[in-house]
């Protein structure tokens, strides 16, 4: 633990950051040590990511300063959205993070360290060098960027940022991470840990930094911190057992029932697990598109979508967060085929403050928002219809803890008036909040449990049984 | 947004520049002929213009280039209808826009049955439909009936009456886009269709809609152009195939869809009647006019891109 004479990796003075009257960072003073493994926790907006836009360089500081005593040559980023070029190689992305791999020759190169640094964090993971990254799932692409972050890359990996690295990985790969970013701490190498998963930040981090408005609010070794005393630093109340204590109502009539064998009933929270990318998100795409037409849309829906994977199914990038937000109830509040603008304000207001979306001002871009308060807004946009059945596709990616326990409550009341929700999830922490769980595995539904038969290890059971067999 | 929100207004600073400059050779007289011309020619630009611009909306690989070749057939057919007869001026538009109906459904058909990319599929289209038209007009010149004539030349309040009409479009265009819950649709399938769709919007409703929509205008331009110049001629739609894409980009709107601009195609339509004619004004010839329109248009797109990519 004592890397005092060590020369710091990076160091924040009073750093400060603003946009316009948001004080995104206010005065943060930091330092990350070689060795360090550096967890960063916060509410959605409180300056995470702003915090981590100003190490790598994406702009500079309002006040104060960042140095790099040792040089800023191997601080890399692994970034909440997913930033490869979906239409290039796996290698050709790393060939873009490693701009002296030239001459004739670089793809054999660049082949063969990504596949190196794939096999070092995530042994077996069965991805081509070769593959086109839209062509991958998104947990795929998760990897092969976490990979190239702690690829050497013509160098050494001093500092990688992980922000939000786990969002889309399943427990199996997580663990796969943890355990290199272990190993990569112990060799001297520097992270800096963002996540909302508090039990990953236990289990990887030697100091924990917590964030809030902008500032510093607690940095203390880890060991310092319990979980509910981190929550509270955070400034929220732990209302954990809220979801688990609302009532649950009696189901009713089957609503949805799939050709394969996914069976929903009305005022129903319905689960989706196995390992990611073993058909449920396409089964929930099917299965809403069904629902809905390409043609009609009557006044009010049948079913609304709650996009996980925001930039490809969700955020309308050009708009704004209130037009983002009513685009799915516009015919219903409609006159005569106009928009009414005035029930579409009150609708976004009443939402902006049920929800807590950080924003003076609902006209603002939905782009201006932090990856958190995004997916607020698609929730909001889909819980604000009338629609009987709710898909949600793996829909907390990325947001803060105080946030979930708020939406596991509203999902909650909403499904004892009687509304259906179906939802995919890679944490099972959220599975196990189900009236029923369907677990996937190849595509097929491999288990149906219900009630108290929803554990984790009997997810996993049914997630894996297949290659125990053979 | 704010700072640039405004892009209409730089088609209209571009045509208010062209103007002066065609005037100061003048010294001033004719500026009255010059914006009633502007006005007239302009009119068939906008209109045109608008419809394009609803199908650029639609996002990336959305265009209309059967334009021309809709105009020709909706305005042969309406004349032939007409046979310049008095008191078949409605008959003649209700054939005209019923044309610009069935070459949109066709166009979507194509587009959406065979999965063929809009560009190709319009493209191909429109050979069918200038065969079309060439087939029922047999080099046949038929004069408009007179009152349409008069109307289609003729002003109100001192503007061209085909003005108005153009005026009266964008009005309607503008409300259906800013204020219309099918306008919304429209903006929002241009963003992200897949998005749009995952919010509830019936996505192929609305790209229906829409090729109809630039069809329906093409028709009702050829119409009023048929009856402008004395009927009906075969090559009368080919320069609104650029016309009608360039008055798209230099009013403002995003090519890469999602975003349209009312206003600045009304401008963009006036500045591209007078740039020519201040060309001619100072005496430059055939090929040096071309070049220069061409030249003039990628200056002011690239300015225009270029405005847009600032953060």
């Amino acid at each position: 633990m004592n890397h005092d004479d060590n020369a710091p990796v990076v160091a924040l003075t009073r750093a400060a950051r603003h946009f316009g009257p948001v004080k995104a960072l206010d005065g943060v003073s930091l330092s990350v040590a070689p060795g360090d493994c550096l967890g960063l926790v916060g509410h959605n907006g409180a300056g995470k990511s702003t915090l981590v836009n100003l190490i790598n360089g994406t702009f500079g500081p309002s006040a104060g300063e960042v140095t790099f005593p040792g040089g800023a040559e191997g601080v890399r980023s692994v970034f909440q959205e997913l930033s490869l070029c979906p239409n290039l190689t796996v290698a050709e992305n790393l060939r873009i993070a490693h701009p002296n791999l030239k001459g004739f020759g670089w793809r054999r190169a660049a082949r063969a360290e990504i596949r190196e640094s794939l096999d070092r964090v995530f042994p077996g993971h069965g991805i081509d060098p070769d593959a086109e990254v839209d062509s991958l799932s998104i947990a795929q692409r998760q990897m092969v960027e976490i990979a190239i972050g702690f690829a050497p890359r013509g160098g050494r990996a001093r500092l990688v940022i992980l922000d939000e690295p786990t969002s889309s990985l399943d427990a199996g790969i997580a663990e796969q991470l943890l355990s290199h970013v272990t190993g990569f701490c112990a060799a001297g190498g520097a992270v800096i840990f963002i996540s909302h998963m508090l039990g990953e930040v236990f289990a990887v981090a030697s100091r924990i930094v917590v964030l809030k408005d902008g500032r510093v609010v607690a940095d203390r070794p880890a060991d310092d911190f319990t979980r509910s005393g981190l929550v509270d630093a955070m400034g929220h109340v732990a209302t954990e057992a809220v979801a688990q204590q609302a009532a649950r109502s009696e189901p009713g009539a089957v609503v949805i029932h799939t050709p394969n064998g996914l069976e929903a009933r009305q005022g129903e929270v319905v689960g989706l697990s196995g390992l990611a990318g073993h058909g449920q998100a396409a089964e929930l795409a099917r299965l809403y598109f069904s629902q809905t037409s390409d043609w009609r849309a009557g006044r009010a829906a049948q079913a609304v979508f709650v996009a996980g994977d925001r930039p490809r199914d969700g955020v309308l990038p050009l708009w704004s967060i209130l037009r983002n937000i009513s685009i799915s109830v516009l015919p219903r509040d409609a006159k005569r085929g106009l928009v009414d603008r005035a029930a579409e304000s009150r609708l976004a207001q009443e939402w902006k403050a049920r929800i807590g979306i950080r924003t003076d001002d609902l006209d603002n871009p939905i782009l201006s928002l932090s990856g958190g308060n995004q997916q607020k807004v698609l929730f909001a946009r889909a819980l604000a219809s009338d629609a009987a059945v709710v898909v949600m596709d793996d829909p907390m990616r990325g947001v803060d803890v105080g946030t979930k326990q708020d939406v596991y409550a509203m999902i909650r009341a909403e499904a004892a008036k009687g509304r259906t929700f179906l939802w995919y999830s890679t944490e099972t922490e959220e599975v196990c909040q189900c009236d029923r769980v369907f677990v996937f595995r190849n595509g097929a539904i491999s288990a149906e449990l219900t009630g108290a038969e929803i554990t984790e290890e009997r997810i996993l059971e049914a997630s894996f049984e297949m290659q125990e067999a053979s | 947004m704010s700072g640039f929100a405004k892009p209409w207004l730089w088609a209209w600073i571009a045509a208010g520049a062209a103007f002066a400059a065609t005037l100061g050779l003048t010294a001033g007289r004719g500026a009255g002929e010059l914006a009633y011309a502007a006005m007239s020619f302009g009119a068939f630009a906008a209109i045109v213009g608008m419809g394009q611009m609803l199908v650029i909306t639609l996002g990336p690989g959305n265009v209309d280039l059967s334009i021309p070749a809709c105009m020709t057939l909706a305005g042969t057919l309406a004349l032939k209808v007409m046979g310049s007869d008095p008191g078949t001026a409605w008959l003649g538009l209700a054939v005209a826009l019923a044309t610009g109906l069935g070459v949109g459904l066709a166009n979507f058909a194509l587009i959406w049955l065979l999965r063929l990319p809009p560009i190709i599929a319009t493209l191909a289209a429109s050979l069918i439909y200038q065969s079309l038209a060439i087939w029922s007009n047999r080099g046949l010149r038929i004069k408009p009936p007179e009152g349409l004539a008069d109307f289609a030349t003729g002003r109100m309040l001192g503007v061209p009456n085909v003005a108005w009409v153009a005026l009266l479009l964008a009005l309607a265009t503008w409300v259906m886009l800013e204020r219309s819950v099918w306008g919304r649709w429209l903006l929002a399938s241009g963003q992200n269709l897949r998005a749009a769709r995952l919010a509830g919007v019936p996505v192929q409703a609305v790209r229906a809609a829409t090729y109809v929509a630039v069809a329906v205008f093409a028709a009702l331009a050829g119409y009023l152009l048929a009856s402008f110049s004395g009927g009906a001629a075969l090559n009368m739609g080919a320069e609104y195939l650029l016309m009608s894409i360039a008055v798209v980009v230099i009013g403002g709107s995003s090519i890469a869809g999602g975003n349209s601009n009312v206003p600045g195609v009304l401008g963009a339509a006036l500045f591209m009647f007078l740039v020519v004619s201040m060309l001619n004004s100072y005496g430059a010839g055939a090929g040096v006019k071309s070049v220069l329109t061409g030249a003039i248009i990628i200056a002011i797109v690239i300015a225009a891109s270029a405005r847009r990519s600032r953060p």
